[in-house]
């Protein structure tokens, strides 16, 4: 809420934080046009959106899984300096839980975003699409998702049922 | 007048207001008046000889240089890792930028501001970027408020209390006054539709951090700021640009900020579910746990301070509620039996650490201190029994249990759990 007087804009709400949203704006964005809000799209959504057209299978996944991530991740998801991929012992109500892709992580589509924004850590973006498909296909399948010989791609990977899906519950939304 | 000493050794915490009367009085009698024959004046080496020059940036005393953050990392990926803020050093309630806790996922980017954009787009009528030289001609809001890491704490589900300083702890929280634009305005300028439900936060590092958050607290008090404690933000708490979004889990408030995306649904990214979620003892876990519930720590004494005379102490420490304000926080000197009002120094702010103190007359009496927060929603700090039956010893994430130091007859302190 505002008054003008004598050119100066009076902010009634000024003080109050919560108000000042409310305050009068420069309007100084700059419209963006749809091919560089594509290029700048990251985000994946649970249900496939956001993903790029490509596919990847199990064998070429390990492949790349030994030279970009074993040395971290360790053999078969496990063992190295990094997060347990795979290979769990333990259930989650277990004492220790194995908190893995295979116990834990709800949707399937995450693996592929997380890949694709950060790893490798030494090189982020250095996969091309093909090769993020190929590894989360692996991954998958060390954790006894998915089959040798099955492929996945931008169509069936928010399909894929993981194993944990139905294990969350929204917090925010059963206290607010 | 007559103060109440309760179980322990803790005074009323009024005793040093109402005692600073008689100790002024008490003066002694100046020497001039005594001595036989006159005395050299004393004078140091820094009074004898012109300081040093002026500084473009001015550091922290030679003296003070253990004052520092204690940083952890994975060796092979030393970008990922963390750096507690020493709060067994500090006092008041402003953490000096320089000493702010850091969770990087990959390192702190070392951005061009002339290069760097602000992105909003999705589900709004308007896709639009934000340059910083335009972000900085914005009206701009100012708020002190705490950013704490939803993994604060978490030594204290292991089995056995760790002993190790209340920084290297609980440091991964810390309080500044961040300067920036109302989140509001910015997105009524790209308006929103109607079907906006989430908006999912990225930045700009190597790992292109994102989350999601719920529209309305975007709308209702989250802003981008520029400014942390007067100056620029620094790099490794999100230049140029960092979203803050008060009282909540520091991984949503995103440093680096480069993208805003207004979406019908949260995007189930890697940080809304392997991580930053609690197991629960059931083997569901918490997902969007988002405020951080109402929490204090005596910072002083704590571990690694050492008692060296006996008399009067000042019990000094920090309180704060993702919810709303401290109203109150109570210390006990005996494993929580008995409960003494704190002192709450102002200003007393919302989502913000206010600094509690109280007197302690200590005589080497081998006592347990603690100190207990309540909020403004009426939110009373658990202790740690109460925490763990609820939520079990596997949710790594939201620790806020009561904390105990015991003070030994030798003037040691050590974390104790009840």
């Amino acid at each position: 809420m505002s008054i003008i007087k004598y050119g100066l804009i009076v902010f009634l709400s000024w003080m109050n934080p919560s108000h000042a949203g409310d305050a009068l704006s420069p309007m100084l964005g700059n419209p963006l046009s749809e091919t560089t809000i594509q290029q700048r799209n990251f985000t994946v959504f649970q249900n496939g959106q956001g993903l790029p057209v490509g596919q990847g299978g199990v064998t070429a996944g390990k492949k790349i899984y030994t030279s970009r991530c074993l040395s971290c991740h360790g053999f078969e998801g496990s063992g190295n300096s990094a997060e347990e991929l795979a290979g769990a012992l333990h259930r989650l109500t277990d004492n220790p839980p194995d908190k893995t892709i295979g116990t834990y992580w709800p949707y399937a589509t995450t693996l592929f975003d997380f890949i694709r924004r950060a790893m490798p850590m030494d090189s982020p973006g250095s996969l091309s699409t093909q090769e993020i498909y190929d590894v989360t296909a692996y991954l998958l399948f060390l954790n006894k998702i998915i089959d040798h010989n099955q492929t996945i791609d931008n169509k069936s990977l928010a399909n894929i049922k993981m194993p944990n899906r139905n294990g969350f519950i929204n917090h925010y939304k059963n206290n607010n | 007048m007559k103060f109440k000493q309760i179980a322990g050794g803790l005074l009323d915490r009024r005793y040093f207001l109402k005692k600073s009367l008689v100790f002024s009085v008490a003066a002694s009698i100046p020497a001039y008046l005594t001595a036989q024959t006159p005395l050299e004046l004393e004078r140091t080496q820094w009074m004898s000889e012109p300081g040093l020059g002026f500084s473009n940036y001015g550091q922290p005393s030679p003296f003070e240089k253990k004052t520092i953050r204690w940083t952890m990392a994975n060796s092979h990926t030393p970008g990922n890792g963390v750096s507690w803020t020493p709060l067994q050093d500090l006092e008041g309630i402003i953490t000096p930028s320089g000493l702010h806790f850091e969770r990087h996922h990959n390192g702190v980017p070392q951005i061009d501001p002339a290069v760097h954009r602000l992105t909003i787009h999705g589900l709004v009528t308007h896709p639009l970027e934000f340059s910083i030289e335009n972000l900085l001609q914005y009206p701009k809001i100012s708020r002190i408020c705490f950013i704490e890491c939803g993994g604060n704490s978490n030594a204290g589900w292991h089995k056995n209390p760790i002993q190790t300083p209340v920084g290297n702890f609980h440091g991964m929280v810390s309080c500044s006054e961040w300067t920036g634009i109302p989140l509001k305005l910015l997105l009524n300028e790209a308006q929103l539709q109607p079907q906006a439900k989430w908006l999912i936060a990225e930045g700009g590092d190597a790992s292109l951090m994102n989350v999601s958050l719920p529209i309305e607290k975007a709308i209702n008090d989250c802003f981008v700021a520029l400014y942390q404690n007067g100056e620029r933000i620094r790099p490794e708490n999100g230049y140029p640009l960092r979203l803050i979004v008060p009282g909540w889990e520091g991984v949503v408030n995103v440093k680096w900020l480069q993208r805003l995306h207004i979406a019908s649904q949260p995007s189930m990214s890697r940080n809304e579910t392997a991580k930053y979620t609690e197991l629960l003892p059931s083997g569901k876990a918490q997902q969007f746990s988002f405020f951080m519930s109402a929490k204090s720590i005596i910072t002083n004494p704590s571990f690694g301070h050492q008692l060296n005379r006996f008399g009067l102490y000042q019990i000094s420490g920090l309180a704060w509620s993702g919810r709303g304000k401290i109203t109150r926080v109570e210390v006990s000197a005996d494993q929580g039996q008995t409960w003494l009002d704190a002192e709450l120094q102002d200003p007393i702010l919302s989502m913000c650490f206010t600094r509690f103190r109280i007197p302690l007359e200590w005589h080497g009496q081998a006592i347990v201190l603690s100190s207990r927060a309540t909020d403004e929603t009426g939110y009373v700090q658990p202790t740690r029994t109460e925490l763990i039956a609820q939520r079990g010893r596997h949710g790594y994430f939201h620790y806020n249990a009561i904390v105990n130091w015991a003070l030994s007859a030798q003037g040691q302190i050590s974390h104790v759990y009840n």
